[in-house]
């Protein structure tokens, strides 16, 4: 049974990075990580209960909540252009993204 | 037999990263990109048991570099412009090529992964094999070293980051967004 789930959780991956790669715009490129990050959570999570090294499951833990701040970060820059702009003084709409 | 199937799979999605990230002009796509390939590392680290390494990498490369280099990317515009090669690729190719097959050569002396009999294996680690469970009671041997045995160097080294983390605010950080927004980004030009 989590042969199989590793089996799907790595098409969805797979999946996942082709969204990455192509994706014409930038919100369908942000999903796609973040999609993958949580993809490689449930893969750790799958893994340590697969190989029986259940200490793993914490590891899995700071992986999503790595995932969450990044894809904020992520979100914020696309929102204002900066980082440093406390979302109040500063509201310039910035075009990071078009191909 | 699992492991295997994971490690290949991982690694052809690696490739797949960074082949993408070379062949791709659009700088977030390419922070993006980034962030997974950190993702994938992580992952394979994992699978080979090396917990505290994929820790380091998925806070480092995922969460921390990303960030820096959209930070990077805001403050400096995505420049789209190309410009044409001025050399030929071929004297780089062979330089990659020839240092890489020296690099595939030298793996060949390098014993077999999880060797026991390795040189590395039989200096201080019989100490840790044996004693670090009774004296940490912390499950993975290397979390043991690194945050019991040697607690005061991590400790140390967080100190060293903090303070460059600090460092680093405090200078890109504290700009005021008073200014009008061209001021600002003039200013932004001559800092890059």
């Amino acid at each position: 049974m989590f042969v199989a789930a590793t089996l799907a959780i790595l098409i969805t991956m797979g999946l996942a990075l082709t969204r990455a790669l192509m994706g014409p715009t930038v919100y369908d490129r942000i999903a796609a990580v973040n999609m993958f990050g949580t993809k490689t959570v449930l893969l750790i999570a799958v893994f340590a209960f697969l190989s029986e090294r259940t200490d793993l499951l914490d590891i899995a833990i700071v992986y999503a909540l790595i995932n969450f701040i990044g894809v904020v970060a992520v979100l914020r820059l696309v929102e204002h252009g900066d980082f440093h702009s406390s979302g109040e003084t500063v509201k310039k709409s910035t075009k990071v993204d078009s191909e | 037999m699992i492991d295997i199937f994971i490690n290949i799979t991982l690694l052809a999605f690696l490739a797949i990263t960074a082949v993408a990230m070379v062949r791709m002009s659009n700088l977030f796509a390419i922070i993006m990109l980034f962030g997974i390939f950190s993702f994938l590392s992580a992952g394979l680290f994992v699978v080979m048991d090396a917990a505290d390494v994929a820790f380091t990498e998925a806070a480092v490369g995922a969460g921390i570099s990303t960030v820096l280099m959209l930070a990077t990317l805001a403050l400096t515009k995505d420049h789209k412009e190309k410009k044409p090669l001025g050399h030929r690729p071929w004297l780089p190719l062979a330089v990659v090529i020839i240092t890489g097959a020296a690099l595939v050569y030298g793996t060949i002396d390098i014993p077999a992964f999880g060797d026991a009999k390795a040189p590395p294996q039989l200096h201080v680690a019989p100490y840790y094999i044996e004693k670090s469970m009774p004296e940490t009671g912390v499950p993975n041997m290397v979390t043991a070293v690194l945050a019991s045995y040697r607690g005061f160097d991590t400790l140390g080294e967080t100190a060293v980051i903090f303070t460059a983390g600090v460092a680093v605010l405090l200078l890109i950080g504290g700009r005021r967004s008073k200014q009008s927004d061209k001021k600002q980004d003039e200013g932004k030009d001559d800092e890059a």
